[in-house]
């Protein structure tokens, strides 16, 4: 046991910045494991594949990832990964950040990368709060939370990011929870190997914030939920895949389309203005 | 686990074994492993790590298949599973719980 404690991950993790800052019982480093797995198996070359996030829990994620990575500014997330792989398309960009960083301050670069079908990777954790900061209600939080700020129940109708991220226009658009780690590796897998803008929601326990104020347990009582709570549904239309406090969590594949992505449409624009000078 | 009957070709397929390790000092105690193992393996230990978690430990270590979930599962990157190829036990009937 202790003449060999080298983790399998361990040659893509930055080892000596372990342990990491999340609770336990927080989900992310699950999160952050089954990513590793997928990136390992799905064959690319890791000197090609760039991490970026923005500011929160999730945030942390590229500092703790041995690959090249950025830790951007708040909601700016998918405007680097944009420009990184405008600037060099050989590079597979995955952004991994969270619900508050993505929907909120980042909602409107969200919305138009996914219109534009930048060919970025999306990895977005929901765990329904602002948890670094202290557990504040965001454009996630359910009707009727608590969150230090809605101490009598959240009366704000929450974003469904399924169906944020299909209508907007990605191309492909999962849901699971951390528990959901199987399912999950493969689908990043895929989202990793498939060209254009690919949306994965990971539903995520954050024990010290949002599931201590709703009474949720620690965060193995909030994994267990998801067992007895969470129903695959592959191929639903996203918008019956609302999320309430409390209530079944509908997960699966629901879009798995392909359409050409912006630089596949993007004509050669020196070459027509050069004609036009002629 | 209730959910899975008994496959009908099980005589045909050698079950893997595995060797857990467990790297004490990197646990944060979230119980994760111990509690979705399939066959039940893992335990609770007595002793304390460095944090002043309880990491878990080996209590069936005949039991354990290799399937590797609390490696993936492991937030803190503090369990993995290395296949032992010896110890395949290919006559032992699957755990009934």
């Amino acid at each position: 046991m202790s003449q060999n404690d080298i983790h399998p991950m361990d040659k893509l993790i930055r080892a000596d910045r372990m342990p990491h800052i999340w609770c336990s019982g927080c989900g992310l480093g699950t999160n952050f494991s089954c990513f590793l797995s997928a990136l390992d198996q799905s064959g690319l070359d890791i000197d090609k594949c760039v991490i970026v996030s923005g500011i929160g829990c999730t945030g942390r994620i590229p500092g703790y990832t041995n690959i090249d990575s950025y830790h951007t500014t708040h909601g700016r997330a998918i405007p680097f990964a944009t420009g990184l792989k405008l600037a060099n398309p050989e590079l597979t960009v995955i952004v991994f950040s969270g619900d508050g960083d993505l929907f909120a301050i980042g909602g409107n670069h969200f919305i138009h990368a996914a219109r534009r079908n930048v060919d970025i990777n999306i990895i977005c954790v929901n765990n329904f709060n602002y948890g670094m900061t202290g557990g504040q209600f965001g454009p996630t939080t359910p009707l009727d939370a608590i969150t230090t700020t809605s101490p009598y129940g959240n009366y704000e109708h929450p974003f469904n990011l399924v169906q944020v991220a299909a209508g907007s226009g990605a191309v492909y658009v999962v849901r699971w929870t951390s528990l959901h780690v199987r399912r999950l590796t493969n689908s990043i897998k895929e989202a990793l190997l498939k060209k254009g803008f690919t949306f994965i929601e990971i539903i995520s326990p954050c024990p010290t914030s949002f599931g201590r104020r709703n009474k949720l347990g620690d965060g193995l009582d909030e994994m267990k939920y998801y067992q007895k709570y969470s129903v695959i549904r592959h191929g639903i239309d996203p918008k019956d895949a609302d999320l309430c406090l409390n209530g079944k969590i509908v997960v699966g594949k629901f879009i798995d389309v392909d359409k050409p992505t912006f630089l596949d449409n993007q004509p050669d624009l020196v070459s027509m203005a050069e004609k036009n000078k002629k | 686990m209730d959910y899975w009957r008994k496959p009908l070709d099980i005589d045909k397929y050698e079950i893997t074994h595995g060797a857990i390790h467990i790297i004490i000092d990197r646990c944060k105690g979230c119980n994760f492993c111990i509690e979705f193992c399939p066959k039940k393996v893992l335990e609770v230990s007595n002793e304390f790590n460095v944090k002043g978690y309880h990491p878990p430990m080996v209590a069936d270590q005949a039991g354990c298949v290799a399937c590797k979930l609390c490696e993936l599962i492991c937030p803190e990157f503090a369990i993995y599973v290395t296949e032992d190829k010896h110890m395949a036990i290919s006559k032992k009937e699957p755990h009934e719980d």
